[in-house]
This record gives structure tokens, C-alpha cells and sequence, in this order.
């Protein structure tokens, strides 16, 4: 049978069924969107004790910081004792970011005395944390002894062996 | 002055052409941004703010990802765990990462500590002591970049 259209004949899609689905997508879409916040991570490669002292055995074991946080009554830090194995010595100071300042240049001091920046790497720093510290000011220990900000947005190294001393028993 | 419809079946229909663009251009946008990653990750944990942390370049071989809260408790994987509870789940981390395509040893297991900014260290510690029992010892301590403002 041959089919011959009309001349006013006007073939029309049914839309509406398709806008629906669109609009229930586009709304699942909007309530499941979020905004990821950039992170960011600290390596902290930390074997065994038991492992640690087989392998320092057969290197030379390098360099060693010891680095004490101590907590005050509400968690936050109340000073920062640093020990290089020669002599000991105490951070103290009233703003927690100029404690964290010091922490940070005499990190810079030791490490760097030379200028050069690969001159750290094996230095390692051992952090000895009052289990009551609250994460964010471990976190900013860590910060000062990783690296230091220089004026014009770059970022010197400093020590990137990090490890925590195991106080999970206190 | 009585109005009269010139045409009785006359339908009136708006050009619905640019509002499907629009919506359409839309949903490419939300779809091409949805983060299902998110999924291992709690909510109500509060990252510290640091500059110098190193932004994930490359996803590891095999991570496992342990949201802190205040209190020390455990988000793994959207479930609540105690610290002392951990070992079976660890162990069972571990036994995935060997029969993983990669067969990842346990000390390559990327330990991701998303701890929240006042949970006390002693907590993380305990986890680290936990997870270092399952002989995991690469551990990274995840912070919101302050970098990135």
C-alpha cells in the first residue's frame, strides 16, 4: 500500500517523556555533586622495631633528630624539645606558630648549614609525642621539619625521613 | 469589545530547543565531575590544614584508607570500628592486597590516615601500632592543602 502524506501533515515527537528524564538526572546529578576539597600527604614509612635495628646493623645508621612534642592541659603543644644527639634543646614560646617557626629554622639550621638542599636527605627525625597532642599540631611538627616556605612561593626541602616514636602504650 | 479565538484547535507551544541544550550541557557537567572516590571518606572528619603536604599524583598499587574520628574510633570502608577491633579487618586488607592482580606485599600497602585535626596522636598511634602488627609500614598522613586556597 503506498502512503502519501498530506500536504499539511506535520510529524511531531512527543517530548515530554525524554524532558522528564533529563530533569530527574540533572537533579540527581546537583544533589550528589560536592566539592572536593585538594588534599594533600605526609609519607611516614615506619617498619617494625624489630626490622629497623637488623637493617641499621648494616648501614650506616644516619643522622637521628629527636624531636619531643609536649602537650599542654587542653591537647594543644606547650614546647618543643629538640636533641641531635649532641646537645638538647628546648623550644619555648608564646604564639604556637612561632614555636612552630623555631622548630622549623633550627630544622633549617641543621640541615642545610651548607646551603644545599640535598645535603638533609639523610638526616631522619624521630618525633616523641605526648599521646594526648592534639593531630593538627603533629601534623604541623611534621610541616616544620619536611620543609620551609621561601618568599616567592617556593618550598625548600628538609628531611623527609619521618618517623614516630611508637607511644600507643602511654 | 468581545474577544473572539481566531481558531478554536490553535495550540500554543514555546520552543523548548535551548532549555534541552542548556539541561543537557548541564548533565555532561555534573557527570564529568562526580566523584564516586568519595566514598571512603567520612564526613565529619576535619582534616589539618598544612602547605607543604605532596598532593597524590598516581592512585598506589593498593590502599587502604582509615578515617580517625575525635574520639580514636575507626571509619573503614562507611563502618565504625574501635582500634582494638581492627586486627580481623586488617588482616583481611592484607589478604586482598596478596591475591590483588598486583600482589601487593603488605609493607607496599598504602595506609591513608585521614584523622580528624583534634584527635589526639596517641589514637593515631595506636592505629599505626595496629596496622605495623599486619607488617603495613608505608603510612601517609592526609591533610587538607592549604596550597590550593
Amino acid at each position: 500500500m503506498k502512503y502519501e502524506p498530506t500536504e499539511n501533515e506535520e510529524i511531531k515527537l512527543n517530548m515530554t517523556s525524554m524532558i522528564d528524564i533529563v530533569f530527574q538526572l540533572l537533579v540527581f546529578f546537583i544533589m550528589t555533586f560536592k566539592v572536593v576539597v585538594q588534599e594533600g600527604d605526609y609519607n611516614v614509612r615506619m617498619p617494625l622495631a624489630a626490622i629497623t635495628d637488623e637493617e641499621s646493623m648494616d648501614d650506616d645508621p644516619p643522622e637521628l633528630i629527636r624531636v619531643v612534642l609536649k602537650a599542654g592541659d587542653s591537647g594543644a603543644i606547650s614546647s618543643i624539645e629538640v636533641d641531635d644527639e649532641v646537645e638538647v634543646k628546648t623550644l619555648v614560646a608564646e604564639n604556637i606558630g612561632d614555636l612552630f617557626g623555631q622548630l622549623n629554622d633550627y630544622i633549617d639550621a641543621k640541615v642545610s648549614g651548607g646551603n644545599d638542599p640535598e645535603e638533609g636527605v639523610d638526616t631522619e627525625v624521630e618525633f616523641d609525642i605526648d599521646s594526648s597532642l592534639k593531630y593538627r599540631y603533629t601534623v604541623s611538627a611534621i610541616e616544620a621539619v619536611s620543609g620551609k616556605q621561601l618568599g616567592d612561593n617556593r618550598v625548600k626541602k628538609l628531611i623527609e625521613n619521618i618517623k614516630l616514636k611508637d607511644n600507643s602504650g602511654q | 469589545m468581545k474577544f473572539k479565538n481566531k481558531k478554536d484547535t490553535e495550540i500554543l507551544e514555546g520552543d523548548l530547543t535551548p532549555m534541552i541544550d542548556m539541561t543537557f550541557q548541564l548533565i555532561a557537567f555534573f557527570m564529568l565531575l562526580i566523584n564516586f572516590s568519595e566514598v571512603d571518606k567520612a564526613e565529619e572528619i576535619v582534616l589539618p590544614k598544612s602547605v607543604l603536604a605532596t598532593p597524590p599524583t598516581e592512585r598506589p598499587d593498593y590502599q587502604v584508607i582509615l578515617n580517625v574520628d575525635p574520639d580514636g574510633s575507626v571509619v573503614f570502608a562507611g563502618n565504625p570500628y574501635e582500634i582494638a577491633t581492627m586486627a580481623p579487618v586488617l588482616t583481611q586488607e592484607v589478604n586482598n592486597a596478596r591475591r590483588s592482580r598486583e600482589s601487593v606485599a603488605p609493607g607496599d600497602i598504602a595506609v591513608i590516615i585521614r584523622a580528624h585535626q583534634d584527635t589526639p596522636t596517641g589514637k593515631v598511634q595506636e592505629l599505626i601500632a595496629k596496622c605495623q602488627e599486619q607488617e603495613m609500614e608505608n603510612f601517609k598522613f592526609r591533610v587538607k592543602d592549604e596550597a590550593y586556597k
